[in-house]
């Protein structure tokens, strides 16, 4: 892998600066050949450092989720460079890839993607299982993320036993648990009614206060509003990126809502792997 | 580490579907359980081809009578008819006379017909009814577990007199005494003096207590007139001597019938070659037998390869999500694996129960022996399957792509 990666630990003497959460320069996709091709991204380019709160806004069809899907090495462009904590992406192979998608990211899906028939306790448990994460260490921090997201007694509920929030929850607690640097979350509250969505991006910004990447997708504007910055898609390219509030101070909505107090403490499930 | 989870991952998935997992190790479960059993009903029938074999009498050599070398077309060209001599019992008196065969020990003429027997309305068919000498009876293994056997006096005498197997007295007399009584043989009254003891084995067919012994000469008069004997039983004076008494006797028979070894007109039978044609004979069974266990046995496997293909595409989305979460190809591949090696072991150790329990039966008359080394064949053979025809599902399911399994309905 890269130099970059050594970023992460301490370093005594000159400290190189930390490369962005996420850097993508000409980022194209094109799904299918010939005729029939769609250029789904036209030359994305994106800079995102670490502790940005970013909002992916956009019509249906405009490339969001090719865009995300990329990003969360879920997919792979059909040409452009991706950049993720400094890593070139293109380079991995499988086995490397599959250990960035368990411990650099968290992906929270717009229908949920729980295992069914599997209790909330082990959905969230799944990313340590494949990170090798041991027995007690392991029960632990799963039960840390479910406390954080507040279903600490739903547990032992299977995803058919849970509300759409509450599943949408045990997801976001699933996508933390590894505390990943970079969370990705495609529409998270699409399927969810106003009290849920705002349960859930209320977590959102308490995560992005105690510093971790956020990069979501969402057709609202009020959604939008709990990011730091807006970026707008139209026809697989970016046409507007907009900056409401800096990417080192609290995220809008706890600036505003209660200046000065502190993110809970809770949150500290500790820095990005 | 992982190993473990991923154990319990296959574990979960295989009782999600019990009905499908059931029956896919019920397609196992047969394919072993008829290896191993049809391979214990061939060893079984061997083992049975062998005993009564045994119970014909150790060291027994048979002469019986045999066309001559050349066919009837041939001889009659030539002029030279070749003429099939009857076995006689001056033939029989001569080998045992004779001090040119020292390995002989006990020499009997033999007679035999089958013929329908009945006392007092009850009627049986005896498959072979016996006329010879005394001498017979310890050259056939056969003892006499009531009454008493049948004398030189009564062949000289040609008394009606008859030495019954058990089948037959079971047949007729049911748990009347026998001993005494008068049967019709073929329409003649013999007197009932002696019964012999059970030698079992053997089936409806070929049944050795299903026998009367009696006076050669008796026989000769009633049952099969005085043709030509059916044949000479010879015993030799231990195992070891067999080979050399049937030399001996075949000598002494050349002479005698004025023949040579090219147109022979009897033939000498050992017991040992018959054992060894008898041996060859179930080997061919056997194999039969397993071959089609065997391809049972691969049904079953395909039946693995069919259900784990199901099972993959079924739960593309699931194995979308593993990926997204981090999980390496290893582990999707073992947990697919896992399961397949489950069913098939599972099934196989199913299998190895029903066909150990399936041989305690006894199938047509055949007691099923277990070869153990066809347990272990089986039950080996059922995990290679599940390795082999799980990795075919395994695989694809190990080789999809994140975003594409996530997007499968
Ligand atoms: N697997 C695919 N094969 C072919 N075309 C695809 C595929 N996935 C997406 N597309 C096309 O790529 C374009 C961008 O799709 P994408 O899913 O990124 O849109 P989106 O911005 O997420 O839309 P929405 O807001 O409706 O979720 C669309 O025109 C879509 O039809
Ligand atoms: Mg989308």
């Amino acid at each position: 892998m890269t130099e970059y990666q050594s970023a992460d630990g301490p370093v005594t003497g000159y400290a190189p600066p930390r490369p962005s959460a996420v850097w993508i320069s000409a980022l194209r996709k094109v799904y299918g050949e010939g005729d029939a091709a769609v250029h789904a991204l036209r030359g994305v380019d994106l800079d995102i450092p670490h502790g940005d709160y970013v909002a992916v806004m956009g019509a249906s069809g405009s490339g969001k989720s090719t865009l995300m899907n990329i990003v969360g090495c879920l997919d792979v462009p059909s040409s452009g460079e991706y950049r993720l904590d400094g890593i070139a992406i293109a380079d991995l192979d499988e086995r490397q890839l599959s250990l960035v998608r368990n411990r650099k990211i968290g992906f929270v899906f717009q229908s949920f993607n729980l295992l069914a028939r599997t209790t909330a306790f082990e959905n969230v448990e799944l990313p340590l299982v494949y990170g090798a994460v041991r027995g007690p260490q392991r029960r632990r921090r799963a039960l840390a993320a479910l406390h954080l997201v507040g279903l600490g007694d739903r547990v032992d509920h299977h995803p058919n036993q849970l509300s759409g929030g509450q599943q949408q929850r045990v997801a976001i607690a699933r996508a933390l648990v590894t505390a990943p640097s970079l969370v990705l979350a495609d529409e998270p509250t699409g399927n969810l009614d106003t009290q849920s969505s705002s349960e859930v991006m209320s977590l959102f910004d308490r995560l992005n206060a105690a510093g971790r990447t956020i990069v979501l997708i969402t057709h609202e504007e009020d959604i939008a509003a709990h990011a730091k910055r807006a970026v707008r898609l139209v026809d697989g390219l970016i046409v507007q990126d907009v900056r409401f509030a800096p990417v080192d101070g609290l995220p809008p909505r706890l600036a505003t809502a209660g200046a000065g107090r502190p993110a809970a403490p809770s949150l500290a499930l500790g820095p990005g792997a | 580490m992982r190993a473990r989870e991923v154990f319990r991952f296959a574990l979960r998935g295989l009782r999600a579907n019990k009905l499908r997992s059931g029956l896919t190790t019920l397609g196992i479960l047969i394919g072993v359980g008829a290896v191993i059993l049809l391979i214990a009903v061939g060893q079984g029938s061997g083992a049975a081809v062998q005993a009564r074999i045994s119970s014909l009498g150790s060291n027994l050599l048979t002469v019986t009578r045999q066309a001559g070398g050349f066919g009837r077309a041939a001889a009659t060209r030539t002029g030279t008819q070749s003429k099939v001599s009857n076995l006689t019992v001056a033939d029989a008196q001569l080998l045992a006379a004779s001090d040119q065969d020292p390995d002989v020990s006990v020499v009997a003429p033999v007679a035999s017909t089958s013929a329908t027997a009945t006392f007092e309305g009850a009627t049986t068919t005896i498959n072979q009814i016996v006329g010879t000498y005394p001498a017979y009876l310890p050259i056939s293994n056969d003892t006499v577990a009531a009454g008493s056997s049948f004398t030189d006096e009564d062949v000289n005498r040609h008394r009606k007199v008859v030495v019954i197997g058990q089948t037959v007295v079971t047949n007729l007399f049911g748990t009347i005494d026998p001993i005494g009584r008068t049967i019709q043989l073929g329409g003649v009254p013999y007197t009932v003096v002696g019964t012999l003891a059970a030698k079992g084995g053997g089936n409806t067919f070929n049944d050795p207590d299903n026998v009367a012994l009696a006076p050669l000469t008796t026989v000769q008069d009633s049952l099969t007139g005085f043709g030509s004997l059916s044949e000479i039983a010879v015993q030799a004076r231990d195992a070891n001597s067999a080979n050399a008494a049937q030399a001996e006797v075949t000598s002494l028979m050349l002479e005698a019938h004025h023949v040579t070894a090219a147109s022979e007109d009897f033939s000498v039978t050992n017991e040992a070659t018959l054992l060894s044609t008898a041996a060859s004979t179930t080997q061919t069974f056997t194999v039969l037998l397993a071959a089609v266990a065997a391809i049972s046995l691969l049904v079953g496997g395909i039946g693995v390869t069919n259900i784990m293909l199901v099972t993959v595409t079924e739960r593309t989305r699931e194995i979308g999500i593993r990926k997204a979460l981090g999980a390496p190809r290893g582990a999707i591949l073992g947990q697919f694996l896992i399961e397949a090696v489950l069913l098939s072991v599972v099934g196989g150790a199913l299998g190895v129960v029903a066909g150990v329990a399936g041989s305690r039966f006894t199938v047509d008359g055949i007691k099923p022996v277990l070869v153990p080394s066809s347990i272990l064949l089986a039950f080996g053979v059922s995990a290679v399957i599940g390795l082999v025809f799980g990795s075919l599902p395994a695989n694809r399911a190990a080789k999809l792509h994140p975003i594409e399994a996530l997007r499968h309905e």
